[in-house]
């Protein structure tokens, strides 16, 4: 028994009924205003919804990102869908709530909603125009990944440039260090914020890519601070 | 000009008319000479200069002006690469303060510690960095040698060779046969072949679909050789023949004067003949002294260091590390660790632990790339693989196509590595 249907059971057996019909991700409801208000600018979803200067958001869960043959995405979304990224309630919650350390270069020109239950509320109400919504695992509410959340200490860790230039060493073989970027993104001139919740997406493996998957989990986070603090120096 | 006089002393007239210029340019600073200006050692040389900012003097020794990388060469056989495209020089390694020499190694005296050029120049060391590639082992193909190479090219050290075969290959009779003698292990880029034979599968689907190709190998199996075997049947149906030790691929002799490549006693007449001989460490490598039995150097695995003498490092291809492949990825991210270690030695630098890697990437078909990769340590015995992962089978097309683009970046990106 998976440990989801282990509590479902349990509950059931304490509370003697049917567990409640609210979403264990959130409030619906209270998605649906978030919507209104946050996304709907650029997105439409539900019945009729087409691309707007976002694409349309029904069926997203279990998709591809960057797979509406109908809507131009950036190319770094573009890139992320040709790795593997899919829309999943992981993938869905670590973009919602910071659209670039999941996909660098997005357009979504959003700063990212950091509240556990006002994202969960939101993702609940997306997930209601999803064919596919057995792709998302029904999590208790106590189940946010926030085990994956980065750390305030990594963030705040000062990294050393000189060790960083030597580590980037590595990292040239592929990334051009005057920023050209060719079947290849570029790294350089990053707020070193970015890089390292980058690379902690890649090392959590939240990121698809598996030659960065591999890079990122072999440096320890005063090694990813240390690249993070040279590359920023590199414009 | 007078930059260019200075860095680019030829073999010949040149080098002797310079014999009587002083030998040692920078007295009291540590000296550093690099044999071989491809992709470790170009790395090595360019990193060395760049990071001692003018605390070592540099100089690096390469028997071409231009370097022809094979990396990519099979894509230019396969007509999805340019030939100028694969030409790098040393100018941008020369203006970061490395003294280029464009001539051959012809011995290396490790009591004295200099070495020899072809052009009869002498050049003192501190610390040798050895980076010559490749050389093939005479006699590992019955039939075949060196000379042979006009009529049966190896095409394993890019260059003219490289050229031939594509004539050969774009000029074969309708119906005709390609055949390639695989390599036994170890050699330079385990894919390398069999990226090579889609290329040519690429063509000949083309312009000749009814050609055969047929593949000789001794080894039981190869680098991605799911990916490849998959790839060959959904791309070039029935066209291509690998001719495993179970079938007597590991039995072959060719003859050169016949066109005949004999396979297990069956004598085939063949268009093209491909062969890919065994290898060994560039012969530089065996005159300094530093290679093993096995013909390939043996190094310590946390610096690149020779095993047999400490005041030698040997890069990529000719090294004997452990588990790292043979390529130009490899080579590169050895040169680095190579790089400060010889700056710790020689300038006192900090030294931080090493770290290598590699991926290779390979074309199938068209937008079709697959690619493999690890990362290593040192342990005591051998560089380790820790890390690994490879394409799977049945990726769809986005993902090839990006992995395939993927691949044109790092060509851009490790060339502007190592040759700026
Ligand atoms: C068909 C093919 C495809 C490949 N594809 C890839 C790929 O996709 N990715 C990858 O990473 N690797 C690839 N490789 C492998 C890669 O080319 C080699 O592993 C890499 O070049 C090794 O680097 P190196 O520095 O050891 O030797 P090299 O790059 O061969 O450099 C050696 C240099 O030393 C010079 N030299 C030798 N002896 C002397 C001397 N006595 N005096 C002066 N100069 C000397 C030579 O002229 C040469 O320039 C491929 C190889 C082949 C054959």
């Amino acid at each position: 028994m998976t440990p989801r249907a282990l509590v479902l059971a349990l509950g059931l057996a304490v509370a003697g009924a049917l567990p409640s019909a609210a979403d264990p991700l959130g409030d619906a409801l209270r998605g649906a205003e978030l919507f209104e208000r946050q996304c709907k600018a650029c997105h439409q979803i539900g019945p009729g919804a087409i691309n707007r200067v976002g694409p349309r958001l029904n069926g997203i869960f279990g998709r591809r990102a960057g797979a509406l043959a109908d809507f131009t995405y950036s190319k770094s979304m573009a890139r992320m869908g040709a790795d593997g990224l899919t829309w999943t309630l992981e993938t869905m919650d670590a973009y919602v709530k910071n659209p670039k350390a999941l996909v660098s270069g997005t357009r979504m020109n959003y700063r990212g909603l950091k509240d556990d239950a006002a994202r969960g509320a939101l993702i609940a109400y997306l997930r209601e125009f999803s064919d596919r919504p057995q792709n998302i695992p029904e999590a208790v509410p106590t189940a946010r990944r926030s085990d994956r959340d980065l750390d305030p200490a990594i963030l705040a860790l000062k990294g050393d440039p000189e060790y960083g230039e030597y580590l980037s060493s590595e990292c040239t073989t592929c990334h051009q260090a005057d920023g050209s970027d060719q079947g290849i993104p570029s790294i350089t001139g990053w707020p070193e914020e970015d890089f390292v919740v980058a690379m902690h997406a890649y090392k959590q493996k939240l990121r698809p890519h598996p030659v960065m998957q591999m890079m990122a989990s072999r440096f320890n986070n005063d090694e990813i601070a240390a690249l993070a603090a040279w590359f920023a120096k590199l414009d | 000009m007078t930059l260019n006089r200075r860095i680019f002393i030829g073999s010949g007239v040149a080098a002797t008319a310079l014999l009587s210029a002083p030998m040692v340019r920078a007295q009291g600073k540590p000296r550093v000479v690099v044999i071989g200006g491809g992709a470790g050692g170009g790395t090595a040389a360019r990193y060395l200069a760049k990071d001692s900012k003018g605390d070592l003097d540099v100089t690096l020794i390469e028997a071409n002006k231009t370097y022809t990388t094979c990396f990519f060469s099979n894509l230019y056989l396969g007509g999805f690469y340019d030939w100028e495209k694969l030409q790098h020089g040393y100018d941008t390694i020369a203006a970061g303060g490395v003294t280029v020499i464009n001539d051959t190694a012809t011995a290396v005296d490790r009591a004295a510690k200099t070495v020899t050029l072809a052009g009869g120049q002498v050049i003192p060391y501190d610390r040798l960095v050895l980076a010559p590639g490749i050389d093939f082992k005479e006699g590992s193909v019955p039939g075949w040698t060196l000379a042979d190479a006009e009529v049966m090219p190896h095409a394993y050290k890019a260059g003219p060779q490289t050229q031939l075969l594509k004539r050969m290959v774009d000029s074969m009779p309708q119906g005709g046969v390609f055949a390639m003698v695989a390599p036994p292990n170890p050699y330079r880029c385990p894919p390398g072949p069999y990226e090579r034979i889609s290329m040519v599968a690429h063509v000949l689907k083309t312009t000749n679909p009814t050609a055969k190709i047929l593949i000789a190998d001794p080894k039981e199996n190869f680098s991605k050789k799911a990916l490849f075997e998959e790839g060959w049947a959904r791309h070039y149906d029935g066209m291509v023949d690998w001719i495993g030790p179970d079938r007597g691929g590991d039995v072959v002799e060719v003859r050169p004067g016949s066109m005949e490549i004999v396979i297990d006693g069956e004598v085939t007449k063949v268009d093209v003949c491909n062969v890919i001989p065994g290898q060994m460490a560039g012969k530089i490598a065996a005159l300094a002294g530093v290679t093993a039995d096995s013909g390939w150097a043996p190094v310590h695995p946390d610096s690149m260091r020779s095993k047999l003498d400490d005041n030698i490092y040997v890069l990529g291809d000719s090294s004997a590390q452990g588990d790292m492949p043979k390529s130009g990825f490899s080579a590169n991210s050895q040169a680095k660790v190579a790089a400060l270690a010889i700056r710790g030695e020689l300038l006192g630098a900090r030294v931080f632990p090493a770290k290598y890697a590699n991926t290779c990437w390979s074309l199938i078909a068209p937008e079709d790339g697959v690619k493999v990769g690890a990362a290593y340590e040192p342990t005591p015995e051998k560089i380790a693989s820790v890390q690994s992962f490879i394409s799977q089978t049945g990726e769809d097309a986005a993902l090839r196509k990006a992995t395939y683009e993927e691949s044109l970046g790092w060509y851009a990106g490790i060339t502007a590595d190592i040759f700026g």
